[in-house]
């Protein structure tokens, strides 16, 4: 099967005080194999984070399948799995980078990276040498190695952020919006490093609002407007 | 997968009070929240279900007088349950409902399966026992009978809890409201408990002495894969601390959940007033 394959997919939020239910999505159909990088495009609100949040059971699907295969359940639907097949997952299989950092405060970088680890029950000795080796990859200067994030710049933060993901080499990686936010500098080193992500064979889903900076990378994009999968060649990108 | 929780909570019930005609039947009762209004008796914990993996840290929230504290008082045996089951899983206890067992029996969970640190230090310390001595006692109840190794087993925990050498032997009265929680949560873990109960730990403590108790318990999850109960009403702690999540509100489970999922999809009117309000 396809590593991630997305059926008649759907997800509606009822906010109860307003006596609501609004379909934030509905029909998502996709598709990609082992080793595909995905492009998400779509204006804002037409739910491409919704997507990559129900993958991750951050939202509770509602609607639909989220097929994946995986390497200690294999084939399984995200929307129907156990809480804590799920939390299994988010430890080894899959990993999610949001633009935003949400960490234990006043722990080092350092620290949280090897922590990323030692959670998946890696030694002391080789967690600190894998997250040193991971934040330097990633080139965050050592100098914040020591350092609280909550003082770092938003490139750092999301740098970070992708350290602390793939480090622990998940084979699915889910971004959203990577690059929102950051100056030119720091977009190209996000492409390097979802470039070396991809030789190194990880899955990625991607939500790009400038997916352009992405060509020749992305295998696929996925317009939400059109509801079109399309192979990058000849892709055609709606403007929002 | 084929991995058994540790801790298995079947409709744990606990009512102050008698209960009348008006609230004996749980279909058709009508309560102020938690309350009969006919006859005054509270229904703290109504049909309280769920299990507790090996190495999870479950978070419990909930308003002030959702049932918190009575439900974890009522599974450390502090209180008597009205009604219901829990069973631990290890190769001595396996399918006894430990709600039934002698207060002997009781007691030796105590001492060998669980460790609890209290919202309120007093509840937990003997403060006029020196902090080395308060774990000792922690140490004699498990079983142990050697002066100097508990000695240095205590000087273990209290400085992996941060608590420096030449304070070990104070009475834990002189120390601030986080030193406090920790020689507590030192306590809890001397007799190696697989299972760990946390009661608002870090209510009441500024932030950065906060975050220091935080860290504490998450190491002590990773390190020692302890299985851990952390009740809290604050959301960031739960957030930072726990796998799953459980909403209480008037004694029930309205909602659990992944933590991340609860506390960004909602399902239920109350979680979303609880997470919405402090957005
Ligand atoms: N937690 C939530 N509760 C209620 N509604 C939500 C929630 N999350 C998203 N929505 C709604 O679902 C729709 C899709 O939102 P989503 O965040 O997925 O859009 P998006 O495409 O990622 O937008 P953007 O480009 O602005 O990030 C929006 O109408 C949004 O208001
Ligand atoms: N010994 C008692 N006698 C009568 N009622 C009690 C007793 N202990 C607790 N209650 C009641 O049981 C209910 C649950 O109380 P509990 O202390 O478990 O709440 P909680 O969720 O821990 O609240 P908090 O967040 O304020 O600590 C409350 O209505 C309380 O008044
Ligand atoms: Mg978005
Ligand atoms: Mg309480
Ligand atoms: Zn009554």
């Amino acid at each position: 099967m396809a590593m991630l394959e997305i059926v008649d997919f759907g997800k509606r939020f009822t906010i109860h005080h307003l006596g609501k239910t609004m379909p934030a999505i509905q029909n998502i159909n996709l598709s990609l194999e082992a080793g595909e990088f995905i492009g998400i495009v779509g204006k804002s609100g037409s739910g491409k984070s919704t997507i990559l949040k129900s993958i991750y059971r951050t939202y509770l699907p509602d609607e639909g399948k989220i097929m994946y295969d995986s390497e200690r359940f294999g084939e399984t639907d995200l929307a129907q799995i156990s809480e804590r097949q799920m939390l299994y997952l988010r430890k080894y299989e899959i990993g999610y980078v949001s633009q935003f950092l949400s960490v234990m405060p006043r722990t080092t970088c350092r620290q949280l990276v090897t922590n990323a680890l030692l959670e998946m029950g890696e030694s002391e000795a080789v967690a600190l040498k894998e997250a040193e080796k991971a934040l330097a990859h990633f080139e965050l200067d050592p100098k914040l190695w020591d350092s609280y994030p909550n003082t770092f710049s938003g490139g750092e933060k999301l740098r970070l952020n992708i350290a602390m993901a793939t480090v622990k080499k998940p084979r699915l990686l889910l971004l959203d919006e990577p690059t929102a936010s950051l100056d030119q500098q720091s977009k190209i080193k996000v492409r390097e490093i979802i470039e070396k992500l991809k030789k190194q064979g990880t899955t990625l889903v991607g939500i790009f609002h400038d997916i352009e900076f992405m060509d020749g990378l992305c295998d696929k994009v996925y317009d939400m407007q059109t509801r079109q999968l399309t192979i990058t060649k000849e892709v055609v990108i709606h403007e929002s | 997968m084929l991995e058994e929780p540790i801790l298995q909570v079947r409709n744990l019930r606990k009512q102050f009070g008698t209960g009348c005609m008006e609230c004996a039947e749980v279909e058709t009762r009508k309560l102020e929240k938690n309350f009969c209004k006919n006859c005054g008796t509270v229904y703290a914990c109504q049909d309280i279900s769920f299990d507790l993996y090996p190495g999870e840290i479950l978070g419990i929230v909930g308003e002030s007088g959702s049932g918190k504290s009575t439900m974890m008082q009522c599974l450390y045996f502090d209180n008597e349950v009205s009604s219901g089951e829990a069973f631990i899983n290890t190769p001595e206890l396996v399918s006894n409902n430990v709600f039934e067992l002698s207060a002997q029996k009781k007691r030796s969970i105590r001492n060998h399966v669980y460790g609890m640190v209290y919202q309120n230090p007093v509840h937990g310390l003997k403060m006029n026992f020196s902090s080395v001595g308060n774990i000792a006692e922690k140490l004699i109840a498990a079983g142990n009978r050697n002066v100097g190794q508990m000695e240095a087993t205590s000087k273990k925990l209290l400085e992996n809890v941060h608590i420096p050498l030449h304070r070990m032997k104070e009475e834990p009265r002189n120390f601030s409201g986080g030193m406090q929680q920790r020689v507590q949560i030192a306590k809890a873990l001397s007799n190696n408990p697989p299972i760990l109960f946390l009661d608002e730990v870090t209510t009441g403590l500024d932030l950065s002495v906060q975050a220091n108790v935080l860290d504490l318990i998450k190491v002590i999850q990773r390190d020692l894969g302890i299985s851990m109960i952390v009740v809290s009403h604050d959301l960031a702690v739960i957030r930072m601390l726990a796998d799953r999540t459980i909403v209480l509100l008037n004694g029930k489970i309205i909602e659990e959940g992944l933590t991340d999922q609860v506390l960004e999809d909602p399902q239920h009117e109350y979680t979303q007033q609880l997470v919405y309000s402090l957005l």
